[in-house]
This record gives structure tokens, sequence and C-alpha cells, in this order.
């Protein structure tokens, strides 16, 4: 019961959490336009883009903790949260091409379709947001029954390879300074590395203890 | 009698600033400099804000772009790529006061009869400043369109007698990580440094800048003295020079170092050349108008050598410019 309860009150705060990002580049904009601040720079479409792909990658990460955080301090009911984070990321994904397409291209298709032939980073940048697709549509509680909670397993580790692709698409968009992109990569190769481990120990069957 | 010569690169009347939006900006400097005079105010209001703006006296107007609409003071000091002091756009306007462009020396070496260390007065007393508004169009796909006080390139550089042996001018910006913050870390190769062909170098258009808006230059644009060269991508416009050196050969240039495949040692602006990465067909011009004005704001097409290809185009030719990027 104190589980549900605690759920209770969490569920809605992971929500509004996640939304607090998109709710600051609302307002920062709208301060901009009306207060004449500068929060978003004099080039705000760059720096839409550029934010609300940072925050996509972000959750990624945050939803790749979950589970290893989960493990360690023996808090299973975390994992509730999961679904809601990873949803979340793919929202902060779909703002980010759609800023993309809608305003940095502005709506130029022919050059959009160019440039995901043509530009590599914005191929990635394509190739991960279609792997998520499959994720996000999955992640009901019927799929996951209808698939059954095995492959459903499996089909969410792609989530690595995602985040993988993710840091990849930032980093090589990056002019000259890797500080950003080198932590991401950093932090989810030491998640990568804690669940690669933690599959292995549980696979190996138990010592023992001697008598 | 002023004789006024209509150019190409010139813009058209229809993008002129309106006088009101002039006057107003005329009315704010005013404010701000009595504002910034004012010894009353704690000292915290001016530091953490620009230094100290400080007019020229003596500064000729000149036909140059007069009728483009300028991105506005507030615009071009606050979002800048000056890396020595953060690779973030708004790092310059933050941290840049730091940098003491007084006093400062420029030296100059190699091939020339006259060389030596020089104070920046020493530099620019013998001439007169004029101002000549050009467009600036940042290889990132953004451009401004700024009132540059300078004096040209090539008016500075005969007065240090090149010789023949001088085919190419190579530029130096400080290094000091106190005075800029963003050298602690190695974002690019310390100093930055650029060049020019020598011709490209004497073109008329090629400015030694030293102001903005007939003030000395702001630091996080470069002060106090910088290059433009307003037919070439940004960053080709090396920043608080130390150092000019005329040279025989092609010099180093400090992005062609970081990424020779995507910026050459020409970057003249070009929208039939893509940057692997993004398209350079069009333009977000900054006004210096953020929020959803800027949001929405359709992008304009980028021309050919930024517009002045007329008087720069013979500096190209035959040179095949896929390979001579």
């Amino acid at each position: 019961m104190a589980i549900k309860r605690s759920r209770m009150v969490f569920k809605p705060l992971v929500f509004i959490t996640s939304l607090l990002p998109l709710g600051w580049l609302i307002f920062a904009l709208y301060s901009d336009t009306v207060l004449g601040t500068k929060y978003m720079t004099a080039d705000p479409i760059q720096k839409l883009d550029r934010e609300l792909g940072d925050w996509a990658l972000i959750l990624i990460i945050i939803s790749l903790t979950v589970r290893p955080l989960a493990e360690i301090f023996k808090k299973g009911e975390l994992v509730a949260y999961r679904r809601m984070i990873g949803l979340f990321a793919f929202f902060y994904v779909c703002l980010h091409l759609s800023a993309y397409v809608g305003l940095n291209l502005q709506l130029d298709i022919d050059e959009f379709i160019k440039d995901i032939t043509k530009r590599i980073f914005i191929t990635i940048g394509i190739i991960t947001f279609t792997l998520l697709l499959p994720l996000a549509i999955t992640s009901t509680k019927g799929m996951i029954k209808r698939i059954g909670g095995k492959r459903w397993q499996k089909l969410h580790m792609l989530i690595y390879p995602i985040s993988l692709l993710g840091v990849f698409h930032f980093y090589m968009m990056v002019r000259a300074d890797f500080t950003r992109p080198s932590i991401y990569l950093a932090v989810i190769l030491v998640l990568l590395g804690y669940r690669i481990w933690a599959k292995r120990k549980k696979s190996r069957p138990k010592k023992v203890a001697a008598a | 009698m002023l004789i006024k010569t209509t150019k190409a690169s010139d813009v058209k009347p229809s993008e002129i600033t309106s006088k009101d939006a002039f006057l107003n900006r005329r009315k704010f400097i005013q404010t701000a400099a009595i504002v910034s005079g004012a010894s009353l105010l704690p000292p915290f209001v001016s530091s953490s804000f620009a230094a100290a703006r400080t007019k020229y006296p003596n500064v000729k107007k000149t036909a140059y772009g007069e009728a483009e609409k300028l991105t506005t003071y507030d615009g071009l000091t606050e979002y800048n790529n000056f890396y020595e002091f953060g690779t973030g756009k708004s790092d310059p306007s933050r941290n840049a006061h730091n940098l003491k462009p007084e006093p400062w020396t420029v030296e100059i070496t190699g091939h020339a009869a006259k060389t030596g260390k020089f104070s920046f007065d020493d530099i620019i007393k013998p001439h007169q400043l004029e101002e000549r508004i050009y467009r600036l169009r940042c290889v990132e796909a953004w451009s401004m369109v700024i009132p540059w006080v300078g004096i040209p390139l090539a008016d500075i550089i005969k007065r240090f007698e090149p010789t023949s042996k001088a085919k190419y001018v190579a530029f130096e910006t400080l290094v000091d990580p106190k005075q800029m913050p963003g050298q602690k870390r190695n974002a690019l190769d310390w100093p930055y440094v650029e060049g020019l062909r020598m011709d490209e170098a004497m073109n008329p258009l090629t400015l030694m800048a030293v102001g903005v808006y007939g003030e000395h230059m702001p630091n996080q644009n470069g002060a106090p003295i910088r290059l433009i060269v307003p037919w070439k991508y940004g960053f080709k416009g090396i920043k608080s020079i130390v150092k000019i050196s005329f040279v025989e050969k092609q010099p180093p240039a400090t992005w062609n170092i970081q990424a020779p495949r995507e910026y050459g040692f020409y970057s003249n602006v070009n929208p039939n050349i893509d940057h692997p990465r993004w398209s350079q067909k069009t333009e977000r011009r900054i006004t210096g108008e953020g929020g959803l004005t800027a949001l929405f704001t359709p992008k304009i097409k980028t021309q050919f050598m930024n517009g002045y290809a007329e008087e720069v185009a013979a500096l190209y030719k035959g040179m095949d410019l896929k390979k001579f990027f």
C-alpha cells in the first residue's frame, strides 16, 4: 500500500519534472518576446533545437539509470517511472526533430531529404528517431502482454544502441568543444558496463558457502 | 557634394532601419552613457555589464552598405563566437570583461622594411577612421549587419613596406588564459591564427576594424583590433590581434587545422558549396530581436561572396572554388 501511495505522489512529480525543461523554454521564448530578455539568444532557432536535443539525450540517460538505481538501492518500485521518463525522452526527440524541420529548415522538405542522405550526423539522428518508434509504440501494458515479457525486454535493450547513436549525433554536430558529449558518453558507458556486469553476475551459478 | 555610387553589394532601401528605431537606439545609448557615467551607482552595476563605451571622435561615413538594416548593438555584443572566452554564444559577453585592450601592442614581423612592436595608437593614429557597414556571414549559417569602424588593411600594410617576398599576411590572436579564460581549455589550438593572400589583404574591402557603432571595439567582438573580410566566413576575421607577419608561404589557419575537410584556407562565402554538415544556401539574419520574432523570421538566401562578388571575383579568376574552398 505504501508503494501505491508513494506512486501517487511520485508519478505526478516525475511527470511535472519532465515537463520543466519544456516549460522553461516556453517561458524563455515568451520572456524574450515580451520583455526583451535574451534567454534564447538572438538566434533562438538554433538554441531551441540544441536545447530540445540536449534534453532528449538527458532523459534517455536518466531512463537508463533507473534500473541500476533500483537494483543498487533495492527499490524495485522505481522501475515504474522508467516508462514515463522514456516516453518523455521520445517526446523531446519528436520536438527536437520538429523544431529542426519546421523552424531550422522552415519546412523545406527537399533540403531535409538531402540532409538525411548527405549528412551523416542527420542520418544518424533519423536512425535514432526511427529506432525509438517501436519502443514508444510497445510501451503500453497491453503491448507488453502481447509481445511477452522476455521478448519485450529484448526489444527494449535497443535503448542502449539508441543512446549511443544519440551521443554520436551530438558529437558529430559539435565544432570544437567535446566536453558535453564526452560526459554523456562516459555516463552511458558506465551504465552499460554495469548492466553487463550485473547480467554476468546473475547468470553465474551462486557459489554455495562452504559448510 | 556627396556623390553616391551604388554598388551591387549595396542593399535595397526597403531594408533601411526606420528612423524611430534609429533614434530610439540613439536615445538608449545616450541614456546608457549617462547611467554608466553616474558615479552614484554601486560599482557592481557597471562592472557586471559591458565595460565603458567610448566614442571615436572623428569617424568618416562611407557609402558601404548604407542601406542595410543593422543588427542592434545588443545583438552583436550578446551573440558571439569567440572561443577564447568560451564556446557558448553568450560566453564572450559574459567573460570578455577580463580582457584588457589597453595598453595593446601589435608586433609586425616578416618580410617588410618596417617591423617591430607598435602600440595600438601607433597603428591607427596616422589614419582616418571610417565607418563601413558590412554583412557578416558566419559559417554556421547565421548573419549580421555591422557598422564597423576601421581602416582599410591595405593602408596599414603599405606603411610597413612589405617586400616582394611577402606573398601572404598572417595574423595571431593574444594568448593569455588570465584575460581569455576560454584558453584554459583546449577547445582550439591557441593562439588562434589566420591568414590572407597578399592581394586579398590589399583589397579595398578588407578592413582592420577597431570599433562598432562609432565606438571602441567591445571586448567580445575582438577588442581592440580585429580583421574583417566581408566576403569570407566570419571566422576568417581574427580578433584581438597581437601579431601580423608578412610571409612567403600560405600561413596556417586555426579552423583549417581543426577540420581541414570542413574549413578551407580561403573560406569565401559560397552558397553553392555546402559545409559537410549543413547547407550554406540560406542564412538566418540576426537582427538583435529575439523571441518569437526571430523564431519565425524567414531565412534569406546567401549571396555568392556574401554579395561582394563584384569587388572580389577578380581575385579568384581561374581558381576552382570547389577545390580551394
